[in-house]
């Protein structure tokens, strides 16, 4: 039998938490050879990144327990290693990259001083080591490394921290880098780049990639072979092609049938409607900065506008205004002839019960001191004319069965509820005030994707029921496709297109869309490397 | 009819019936409250019924030594320097000691909790004037301050309780103030703002409970704190004055016999850690039981 360079072997984690032992993974084998790239796909929960802790010896134990299983890399088992020699592995060896990078770099380091400890700490002579720094940092594609060396992390964007900590990974020539979520928290274009660079590292030093991820498409970039995870046990494994092309498992199935991006596309709504909501050049500066810049859109009754953009375009600076958490600097957004913008105190207070707002994280966005019954009856307790005090509990209880939720749980608080349940309360909270449009900021951004589709089909229900509105702020492209009527386009505070879904989507006319179109990820991996190749002929076309 | 055989959803259970509950699986805080309770009973009634007793002189008995079980009970733990039983003594203290711990230790905490609120979630303006007056407030000795002010004013109980008080405002008003700036950022404030709760009920309907279990913890903390401040102003003869006695006096009245007879100090002095480590203990329950999140650890019999 060929040796693999990292192989795990019926492993089993145990946590052993106040409610029992939680099975956090059941006897999963994996392997990863050389200049391979391996995906675990799996949502959150599922247990993919447990695997990888483990080989890294991440694993508080307790309340962490390995019950079985070995991980064998190079041929030993290193769950039988002692502590120092696993770390000399850790690193030099095996390097690790993780999601968030502002919150895994030192702030108060510079990067060059940080990546040079890296190296000292492995014994690289200090004048040795300031050299392959530079020569680290130009690689990944800093753009003014000389000077770069010695800023600290605030003074990088997201992107270029994600390439820092690549770098910092890539310092000692490790055989395996692993990259848990490596590009979620990034946006669609810098995710390309960022997946593009550590595929050429890998052709270029031949090591093996280990992606841990949610995000199919990810998968479809860059696996070679992927490992599907559900509820702590591999479900699936095989190439990523084959995965996709002929899933068998019902669970793969249903992961696959949950991305967005392939449905029917919305018909845009009777532009004979008055509209509901007309915002005419709004502006918002914070000081110099630019936040938003002369918008004008509109929404009709029962229609959905999405706003798209990548961070920092403005389209949650134009939510806020519009329901006055900001104030803008000029300009007017018209609700049923009313302008937001100026109407006193109390007219918005009447108004608030019209116009309602869902947050992106529901795990913030709901009083973790108050239960469930106390959050969606606090709308009531705000407006008191809605209902007498005696039919709260029938309205909340009504309230939660059509949003999908059990009528018992009004007793219980936030934290006892899935991601998609929390929605689902924050929902309706919203929908307690009967108002007539939603602003959905991101709303679904940091759910699982098959909860995603849930929530997504919750709320095409409840606008089919009721006639709401929605302003559907994401910044994922294929979501928006299947969801929205209307598609705004923003770039650094201004819109740069809007038109029906249809005409954006089949027929873009920026070049800033194309471009967005163009880094959003496809599931099918075929679709993919033919986008790709497309990619590569223009590139030397260019050349 | 279809409405009803709709399931009747059961309220919550009363409140005060799953407090007792939580309370008592917390072996060390029931313990705690316990002896809480009994401190409140003592202080009470304690100068009723024993005042007599804890004053009258018994030269004979001059600092007798504890453990004499052939005394009546109330000199089981000794006499002082003037032959008075301590136990009577340490029993009829505990109402003007904790009157005014109690009284300062509320005090500064509903003022400052107050203060730093409206320094919190207010202008940017009275943000300002509070805290420069909190800051001179802590730059001047706290001591110093009660000295000139019981200087001018007559030393009495409640007297004693206003300059306490007074000087102990900044530590509650900087805390709430900082929890406030982070709190009132959170996304569920937000919330609120978009359903268009009114000021008043942002502040205290999700501000302040998310602020409160610190600022209880600081109050018991304080308490001790506040207990022998209040001593040493009665050492210095500003505070309360003899024949009035609290536990801090009796700590500082045995002082100068601390060598010969060491009960003196002693019993007093393990009064005033009993009191403020079961107010501790209580306040580290009463952070748990009011977390929701945490409240489970109350709930479910530990298992070892």
């Amino acid at each position: 039998m060929a040796e693999h360079l990292l192989e795990v072997r019926g492993l089993t984690v145990d946590f052993h938490t106040a409610r029992g032992v939680v099975h956090a993974v059941r006897d999963v084998s994996w392997h990863l050879d050389r200049g391979e790239c391996l995906a675990i796909l799996g949502e959150s929960g599922s247990g993919k990144s447990v695997s990888a802790s483990a080989v890294m010896n991440l694993i508080d134990c307790p309340p962490g327990e390995i019950v079985s299983g070995e991980i064998l890399f190079g041929g030993q088992d290193v769950l039988k290693m002692s502590d120092e020699a696993r770390r000399q592995l850790n690193g030099k060896r095996i390097a690790m990259i993780f999601q968030d990078p502002l919150s895994h770099l030192n702030p108060v380091y510079t990067v060059g001083f940080q990546i040079e400890e890296m190296l000292t700490a492995h014994d690289t002579p200090k004048e040795q080591a300031r050299a392959r720094c530079m020569e680290l940092l130009e690689r990944v594609g800093i753009p003014d490394f000389r000077n770069k060396i010695d800023s600290y992390p605030h003074q990088f964007s997201g992107g270029q921290r994600q390439r820092i900590m690549i770098a910092m990974a890539l310092a000692l020539k490790p055989d395996i880098l692993i990259a848990d979520e490596p590009t979620t928290a990034l946006d669609v274009t810098v995710q390309a780049q960022i997946l593009a660079l550590l595929e050429e590292l890998q052709a270029e030093t031949g090591m093996g990639l280990l992606l841990i991820t949610h995000d199919l498409g990810v998968v479809a970039e860059v696996a070679d072979r992927v490992v599907v995870m559900n509820s702590g046990q591999i479900v699936e494994a095989g190439s990523a092609a084959d995965v996709y092309r002929s899933p068998k498992h019902p669970y793969t199935k249903k992961l696959i049938g949950a991305v967005p991006g392939s449905g029917e596309m919305a018909a845009p709504l009777d532009t004979g409607i008055k509209p509901m909501l007309e915002i005419n050049r709004l502006t918002k500066h914070f000081g110099a900065f630019v936040a938003l810049e002369s918008a004008s859109l509109t929404v009709l009754p029962g229609e959905t506008v999405a706003i798209v953009g990548e961070s920092g375009s403005g389209k949650s600076t134009l939510a806020k205004t519009l329901l006055r958490l900001e104030d803008a600097t000029s300009g007017e957004a018209l609700y049923q002839g009313r302008d937001l913008v100026t109407i006193d105190a109390r007219e918005l207070f009447a108004l608030r019960r019209e116009i309602q707002m869902v947050f992106q994280d529901p795990t913030q966005s709901l009083n973790p001191r108050m239960s469930v019954y106390d959050i969606v009856s606090e709308a009531f307790a705000i407006h008191p004319e809605i209902l007498p005090k005696a039919r709260w509990k029938d309205r909340v209880r009504g309230l939660l069965e059509q949003v999908g939720l059990e009528a018992g749980h009004m007793h219980r608080y936030p934290h006892q509820f899935s991601g998609g349940q929390r929605q689902r309360i924050a929902i309706a909270r919203a929908l307690a005030l009967e108002p007539k449009l939603i602003v959905c900021d991101e709303a679904v951004s940091a759910l699982d994707v098959s909860v995603q589709s849930q929530v997504i089909d919750l709320l095409t229900k409840l606008q089919q029921e009721m006639g709401l509105s929605y302003l559907f702020i994401a910044h994922d492209l294929p979501l928006v496709r299947d969801f929205a009527h209307r598609v705004v386009v923003m770039q650094g505070g201004r819109i740069v297109e809007q038109g029906p879904v249809a005409e954006i989507f089949d027929n873009p006319r920026k070049d800033y869309t194309r471009n967005l179109m163009a880094a959003s990820l496809d599931p099918d991996p075929e679709v993919q490397a033919e986008r790709r190749r497309a990619k590569r002929r223009m590139q030397e076309e260019l050349a | 009819m279809a409405l009803t055989e709709q399931p009747v959803i059961p309220d919550a259970p009363p409140a005060w019936i799953s407090i007792l509950k939580m309370l008592w699986r917390d072996k060390f805080a029931f313990c705690a409250a316990l002896f809480l309770l009994l401190m409140i009973l003592c202080a009470v009634f304690g100068p009723a019924l024993l005042e007599g007793v804890a004053t009258k002189q018994n030269l004979r008995g001059r600092n007798s030594p504890p453990f004499d079980f052939s005394q009546p009970w109330v000199m089981w733990l000794g006499g002082d320097a003037l032959g008075r039983p301590l136990l009577a003594r340490i029993i009829v203290a505990a109402q003007n000691t904790l009157m005014v711990a109690t009284g300062a230790v509320i005090c500064s905490m509903i003022l400052g909790t107050t203060l730093g609120l409206i320094a919190g979630y207010s202008s940017k303006w009275a943000s300002q004037v509070i805290m420069r007056l909190a800051d001179v407030i802590m730059s001047f000795p706290s001591l110093l301050l009660a000295v000139i002010v019981l200087y001018m004013l007559a030393p009495s109980v409640g007297n004693l309780i206003v300059v306490l008080a007074i000087t102990r405002i900044p530590v509650y008003l900087r805390t709430s103030r900082a929890e406030v700036l982070e709190v009132r950022e959170r996304m569920f404030v937000q919330a609120a703002q978009v359903m268009g709760a009114s000021t008043r009920r942002i502040v205290f309907r999700h501000i302040l409970p998310v602020v409160f279990p610190t600022l209880v913890t600081i109050a018991t903390l304080d308490f001790a704190f506040v207990m022998l401040a209040e001593s040493s102003l009665s050492f210095l003869g500003i505070g309360i004055q003899p024949p009035e006695i609290t536990w801090g006096l009796m700590v500082s009245q045995g002082r100068p016999y601390l060598t010969t007879a060491w009960w003196l100090s002693f019993w007093p002095g393990l009064a005033i850690i009993l009191t403020t480590l079961s107010l501790n203990l209580l306040s580290n329950w009463m952070r748990t039981a009011l977390d929701p999140v945490q409240r489970w650890r109350l709930d479910t019999p530990r298992k070892k």
